[in-house]
């Protein structure tokens, strides 16, 4: 271990660091290394055998498909987003702000709340969606709806710093010059913020996957039909399954490991950038 | 451009500002505004008697009185973790420096379930900590100990991340002059670095209080959930919809936003004074 600053002394140096080590220890290493023990307790056939499940892998397709819904949407808002608030001056800009920031202090399970009472049985929509006959709230749209809420802020936040430190001048400089705005969003604006956009994606994508009480809320909890892994895993900690449970949980576990590490990497490279 | 009145926006030599204006507005009011009109309808739809006969469930006060006690003391004790872990992460360079530094970041990245049932597991009596905490009389799983360790547990990241960049940007000189002046080390820390560090400590414990007191996910498995001791706000507001009581969700769900944001206003307020009270 080096100090940064030579005039701390070294017994303050020792002591934080060892607190701070085994605080990482006991508080975040420990439960991670809980999820695989328990996974594997009964060995590997009992693990390989909690994925041959169908009700499992069906929750697995409906986590990936329920991703893949809201990734893409969120990327779209995100950018149009980040472009008018790094971009312009308008009046009730720090309102549009303080919206695009409300799901992060709200409870999840508002924010599937919130669906319910829009869509579900006595919602504003429920007459509406029963004369069309669309199932939105304990079905597929309504698990992408919470999910998309949920996950609303973070590629639109990992762009606005960066997009507002970069400044608009190649941008005008090109259209200047007679470049179509298409041309400048392709050629010049995506290429300089693209770190920050696949911050934002991670990000989402990480909460997308794992968003638990949100869904929760208005999922209906159908076996093989409306349970995202996370809440199958309750169902199956709920039955005393705990080798199931935690055996799916650890995929996820893997898929946050990645997260953190991909998270590192272009968390460097935006930093790069941005100098 | 013409569609939107001058004095609307300050003028700019970019286009593009209704397309882009237009997704991110549109977006924002079917996914937040809308659903949020719902919610506060629903809310006042029996009026203020039906807000207050809500209220007044024991039930009701003993959850939210919990979640939010709790939620307080977790975001003060994740302050405080929070600026042991930013030290230590930019003051020194140890070996797996950059791997802690990673791993600082778990409890925002694995989902919520996963880690509700991991604590479960580690801090029930039988588990590795629960059978090394029982040894001396301590119960964590089903009391409110428990929900307490979860809170603090995915509120951490964000105490950490809102101070280090503090510490990063620290002024070495000050540092140097007031040492080499002859100020020792426990008074140089007491009136040099606590002040400086206050805004962002501030900041760290509004984001892990927001965290915290609507987390849901990896406080259920742990929390045990009796009604009147371990049973948290937004669990109420789960138990509530499964008896199809759409005001009673609405509710407490609203009396929730609304306590939450005047705290964190407080919070605001604090951070602005304290950033003022330096300069």
């Amino acid at each position: 271990m080096t100090r940064i600053s030579s005039f701390e002394p070294l017994w303050f140096a020792r002591l934080v660091v060892g607190a701070a080590l085994a605080v990482i220890a006991v508080f975040l290493m420990l439960p991670l290394v809980a999820i695989f023990e328990q996974a594997f307790v009964l060995g590997w056939r009992a693990y390989a055998h909690a994925f041959s499940e169908p009700d499992a892998r069906a929750s697995i397709l409906l986590t990936l498909a329920v991703a893949l819904c809201t990734v893409p949407l969120n990327v779209l808002f995100g950018l149009a987003a980040a472009w008018v608030i790094a971009r312009y001056d308008f009046r009730g800009k720090s309102l549009l702000t303080a919206i695009l920031d409300l799901p992060l202090s709200m409870s999840p399970v508002i924010g599937g709340l919130i669906f319910v009472l829009l869509f579900g049985a006595n919602g504003w929509f429920a007459p509406l969606l029963a004369l069309l006959g669309i199932k939105v709230i304990f079905a597929f749209p309504g698990l992408v709806l919470a999910t998309m809420f949920v996950t609303m802020p973070y590629v639109a936040r990992s762009l606005i710093p960066l997009m507002q430190e970069q400044g608009s001048d190649e941008e005008l400089a090109a259209l200047g010059l007679g470049a179509s705005l298409g041309y400048v969003w392709r050629k010049i604006t995506l290429p300089n913020v693209r770190w920050g956009l696949l911050y934002g994606i991670i990000l989402t994508n990480a909460r997308a996957m794992g968003e638990f009480g949100a869904v929760s809320v208005v999922s209906g909890l159908i076996r093989g039909k409306t349970m995202t892994m996370p809440l199958y895993i309750e169902a199956l900690y709920n039955d005393f399954d705990f080798t199931g449970a935690f055996a799916l949980a650890s995929l996820l576990a893997m898929l946050a490991l990645v997260t953190l590490v991909a998270k590192a990497l272009v968390g460097l490279q935006v930093e790069r950038v941005r100098g | 451009m013409k569609s939107i009145p001058a004095f609307f926006r300050r003028p700019s030599a970019l286009p593009g500002f209704s397309l882009t204006f237009g997704i991110a507005m549109t977006y924002l009011s079917l996914l937040v505004v809308l659903p949020l009109s719902a919610l506060a309808t629903h809310a006042s739809g029996q009026g203020v008697a039906g807000i207050l006969k809500t209220l007044a469930d024991p039930r009701v006060l003993a959850a939210l009185k919990l979640s939010f006690g709790l939620s307080l003391l977790a975001a003060y004790a994740d302050m405080i973790l929070g600026i042991l872990l930013a030290w230590a992460l930019t003051r020194y360079r140890f070996w797996l420096r950059p791997l802690v530094d990673a791993l600082v970041d778990l409890p925002f990245a694995l989902p919520t379930a996963v880690a509700g049932i991991a604590l479960t597991q580690l801090y029930s009596p039988g588990g590795w900590m629960g059978r090394l905490l029982g040894a001396i009389g301590i119960k964590v799983a089903f009391t409110p100990l428990g929900i307490l360790l979860a809170m603090m547990f995915v509120g951490l990241p964000f105490a950490v991340r809102s101070v280090q960049p503090v510490i990063e940007d620290w002024d070495r000189e000050t540092e140097e002059s007031a040492l080499t002046m002859g100020a020792g080390w426990g008074r140089y820390l007491w009136q040099i670095v606590l002040p400086t560090l206050a805004p962002a400590a501030i900041t760290a414990f509004g984001l892990a209080f927001a965290r915290a007191v609507g987390e849901y996910g990896s406080i259920i498995f742990i929390a045990g959930n009796l009604p009147l001791k371990t049973e948290i706000a937004p669990l109420l507001i789960v138990a509530k919809l499964e008896q199809f009581d759409y005001t009673g969700a609405a509710i407490i769900a609203c009396v929730m936003m609304v306590l939450s944001l005047a705290i964190l206003g407080v919070v605001g307020l604090l951070n602005r004074y304290f950033t003022r009270y330096l300069r």
